[in-house]
């Protein structure tokens, strides 16, 4: 057996979520452990180059992050409460397994990369803060499983992680604020971005004006980045699709329409891209809720059509012990994830107490804000239509859109559950991570979107990360 | 509804769908009910095994082979559609007192027309290169094959309904029409979305069998055992055949209520490797057991070192609906007539399915079935009558 870490809160994620709630409990008087797949603190949001010294120098600071000094500060109180031994820093670990039996949640883990040489651990605790962050939502379309195409968030971590660019000249695509810091990190990187193709439509926020208004730091951030479009002269189009990925043996140009606000094509509006390297898509992000699921957390669907697990005030799931932060209560961003670490820190720490949530009114006013935005960025209606027979929808397991159209109106494959038995879609190494959204979509039908349910399903598995044969032997109770 | 059928089918999984399919196929008029869609009990929960070499002499062997002579002839056509794949198995032996027992075994089963050959060190060697260098022998069984259990539940259901069979999905039974509790013939089923009026009513609802008996006011003893089976990440092709060790037939047969767990380790078409199979008596408990993956694990890595290496990417666990006698019940139920049952296969079920329902099929439809199916009866686990009372010293043992 590997060793056990025995503690009075454990968090599972040390992103801007797992970060606060880290220093937020040990700073309220617990002892705390972190597991973390990653090999230093900062998650995918705050991803830097491997740290050779002290991570405010300048050779640790990487390229356009917003709220580093945010970072800084939550690290410096995370060193401190390290070197004082309060908080066991368990990093290049993923957790395949949770449990919860009697008082006390038991998390397994396994090195992340086998190479890492981290030395897996058990970790015991009274209560569990999961703060696993969220991963790109994925459409498939024709041509996107060659090389070359890239989700948004991927581009962007390769940048932080390496400091140079995964091609020379882009075209990103998709839908959300999102796309705005990735195009810039490439132009201040550097690199060509031959345009940004939006499929909503500006006024689509007009409706939240007010909710938006309520986060005046956003507007800021917009205007940073238009003054960064201007100055690279990236064109932005709104109401833009990429209809198809052209090369044959990797991404060299793309095809793009304009569509309406189903995101069905205007016939006669076709425009092709040549020369284009990388084509980079953001279709928001999907929380990852296997830890949550597998532990029995009630769920919802979020704004933006992601199964996310359901909070109190104070950030505690509807399993007693167990509380939620970042992405994984509702995608909206680093800021969010930080307050909503702090407030699930502190309560797991003193679950008895009435220490009040701080900042209850700007966790309220950044919820408003995200909830405003996935509502003027929806995923188009009519994504399915974009699709031909022959696109591959799951990569893992070669299964194309018509397959998966056949099983559902021959066979009755009408949850994702059937689905996956009858194609194999989702059942490969990713497990459904990447095409379970789409999947479900094409399962629940034409113009459709999964229900809570059949994204729970998806969501739903039994090993949260690979593990090996020989780990497993080793389990004797 | 006002218009009944011959035969209702209540359960879509592997059985009551090859009832419907062969019950169509005889002329009859079928509906298939089941609670939600096709295969989401414990067909889409198993490893899609159809093996002639754990099974027991008696009715449960001659079953077997019946069902396997209807998967090679009545259902060849369709064979592609649910990848079956007759690879074969394998036992082997690793220590000298279960190679003698193996031995045995083999020759009773010979003398029983199983087309069984023994495999000394090398022979076993070249049939699977990558097997623990301790293994001392083993045994070859040509007949045992391999199927997608839930295309085969889907397909016949598809397939009876293009014989004229109707389906419907998310339809519960909560109930039967005529029988109360005075008696009386079953004459349909109840369910939320109306009454189904049918000349017989089939129970094929597997380990939810004996709660569907109960409210026709008869017992039938089907319990879940649980298993859990491990799935690897995709590989090449490095193991050829289903490799079971020899303690596996033992543990088939078993009513122990502790975890048992004999390896059976195959590979599958899309390359991951399947690692079964604990047996556990826990009742309908879902929560995963580290202590059943462990013993999963050590037991197969035991038989194919190589595994140690090898990645784990899910695990399932499905329930085997069993009877306390190790036979499934199949057939009419005298002590409530109308209503038939088709159920308790244990983890037999995929295997036997095409029997069963072509036996069936042939019953339903006033022929006399090719088999004796007496063995199977219903009404064996208690005398006629319908509030007999019947032991379930099975449950608690």
């Amino acid at each position: 057996m590997s060793t056990v870490v025995t503690v009075d809160v454990a968090v599972v994620g040390a992103g801007p979520a797992g970060l606060a709630a880290a220093v937020a409990a040990t700073e309220t008087g617990a002892r705390v452990a972190v597991v973390d797949a990653g090999n230093q603190p900062g998650g995918q949001f705050w991803r830097h180059a491997p740290e050779t010294g002290n991570p405010g120098t300048a050779d640790v600071q990487p390229h356009g992050h917003h709220g580093w000094s945010t970072y800084l500060d939550l690290r410096a109180r995370f060193d401190a409460a390290r070197s004082a031994g309060r908080i066991t820093y368990l990093p290049g670990l993923q957790v395949w397994m949770a449990q919860h039996s009697g008082d006390a949640f038991v998390l397994r883990t396994t090195a992340a990369v086998a190479s890492s040489g981290a030395t897996p651990a058990t970790v015991a605790a009274d209560r569990l803060v999961l703060c696993p962050g969220g991963y790109d939502r994925q459409l498939p379309i024709p041509g996107w499983d060659l090389p070359g195409v890239m989700a948004a968030g991927g581009i962007q971590a390769f940048i932080k992680a390496n400091g140079v660019l995964p091609g020379k000249r882009f075209v990103i695509a998709g839908t959300g604020p999102f796309l705005l810091p990735v195009a810039a990190g490439i132009a201040e990187a550097g690199g060509k971005v031959l345009a940004v193709l939006e499929s909503s439509s500006p006024s689509a926020w007009l409706p939240h004006l007010r909710a938006a208004a309520g986060v005046p730091g956003k507007a800021l951030e917009g205007m940073a980045y238009a003054a960064v479009f201007a100055r690279h002269r990236i064109p932005y189009r709104t109401r833009n699709i990429v209809t198809e990925i052209l090369g044959t043996d990797r991404a060299e140009g793309v095809r793009t329409a304009r569509v309406d606000a189903a995101g069905r094509v205007r016939p006669g509006t076709a425009r092709t891209y040549a020369d284009v390297d990388v084509v980079g898509f953001g279709w928001g992000f999907t929380p990852q809720l296997e830890l949550p699921v597998s532990l029995g957390v009630e769920t919802r669907l979020d704004a933006d059509g992601s199964l996310v697990g359901i909070v109190d005030e104070r950030q505690q799931s509807s399993v007693p012990g167990l509380y939620l932060a970042g992405e994984v209560t509702g995608v909206g961003g680093a800021t969010l994830a930080v307050l909503e670490g702090l407030a699930a820190g502190a309560a797991a720490a003193r679950p008895e107490s009435d220490v009040p949530v701080k900042q209850p009114a700007a966790i309220a006013r950044h919820r408003r804000f995200a909830q405003a935005m996935h509502h003027a960025h929806p995923v188009p209606a009519a994504w399915q239509d974009w699709l031909s027979p022959d696109t591959t929808v799951c990569r893992c397991e070669e299964v194309t859109a018509g397959e998966i159209t056949e099983a559902r109106d021959q066979l009755g494959a009408r949850d994702i559950r059937s689905l996956k038995s009858f194609t194999r879609a989702g059942m490969g190494w990713c497990q459904g991570r990447v095409c379970g959204f789409a999947s479900a979509c094409l399962s629940a039908g034409p113009g459709q979107m999964p229900d809570a349910g059949s994204l729970a399903s998806s969501a739903k598995r039994p090993l949260a990360a690979p593990v090996g044969i020989g780990e497993l032997a080793a389990q004797d109770g | 509804m006002t218009h009944g059928s011959d035969v209702l089918v209540i359960g879509a999984g592997v059985i009551g769908a090859a009832t419907a399919y062969f019950a169509a196929r005889q002329g009859l008029s079928v509906t298939v009910l089941d609670k939600g869609l096709p295969a989401s009990g414990t067909s889409s929960a198993c490893e899609g095994n159809i093996l002639v070499s754990d099974k027991e002499l008696g009715p449960e062997l001659e079953l077997t082979r019946y069902s396997l002579g209807v998967w090679h002839h009545d259902l060849e056509e369709h064979k592609k559609l649910w990848e079956f794949d007759s690879k074969g198995g394998i036992i082997v032996a690793s220590r000298e007192s279960s190679l003698a027992s193996l031995h045995r075994v083999m020759a009773v089963q010979k003398s029983y027309g199983v087309d069984v050959e023994e495999l000394d060190q090398s022979a076993l060697r070249d049939a699977e290169p990558h097997i623990s260098p301790e293994a001392l022998g083993g045994a070859s069984y040509r007949e045992d094959c391999q199927v997608q259990p839930m295309l085969v539940a889907a397909h016949l259901v598809r397939l009876a309904t293009e014989a004229g069979a109707r389906f419907i999905a998310d339809c519960p039974v909560s109930g039967f029409l005529g029988s109360g509790p005075d008696g009386g013939r079953v004459t349909g089923v109840r369910t939320p979305r109306g009454d189904f009026p049918a000349g017989a009513v089939v129970n094929c609802t597997g380990t939810w069998a004996g709660e569907l008996a109960a409210m026709a006011g008869v017992e039938v003893p089907v319990l879940p055992r649980r298993g859990f089976v491990i799935v690897t990440e995709p590989l090449p092709a490095m193991i050829r055949h289903k490799v079971y060790a020899a303690e596996y037939i033992d543990n088939v047969g078993s009513s122990d209520a502790g975890l048992q767990a004999s390896p059976v380790v195959e590979g599958t078409p899309a390359g991951s490797i399947l690692i079964g199979s604990s047996r556990e008596r826990v009742g309908f408990d879902r929560t995963v057991s580290t202590a059943a993956l462990g013993l999963l694990a050590r037991n197969a890595t035991a038989l194919f070192p190589f595994l140690k290496d090898v990645k784990a990417i899910r695990h399932y666990h499905g329930f085997r609906p069993y009877c306390p006698d190790h036979l499934p019940v199949i057939g009419h139920d005298d002590r409530a007539p109308g209503l038939w049952h088709a159920a308790g296969h244990e983890g037999a079920g995929i295997g036997l399915s095409a029997g069963t329902g072509k036996l069936l099929a042939q019953a339903l439809a006033g022929l006399t079935p090719d088999m004796d199916l007496s063995p199977f009866a219903p009404a064996r686990f208690s005398a006629p009558g319908k509030h007999t009372p019947v032991h379930r010293e099975e449950a608690t043992a």
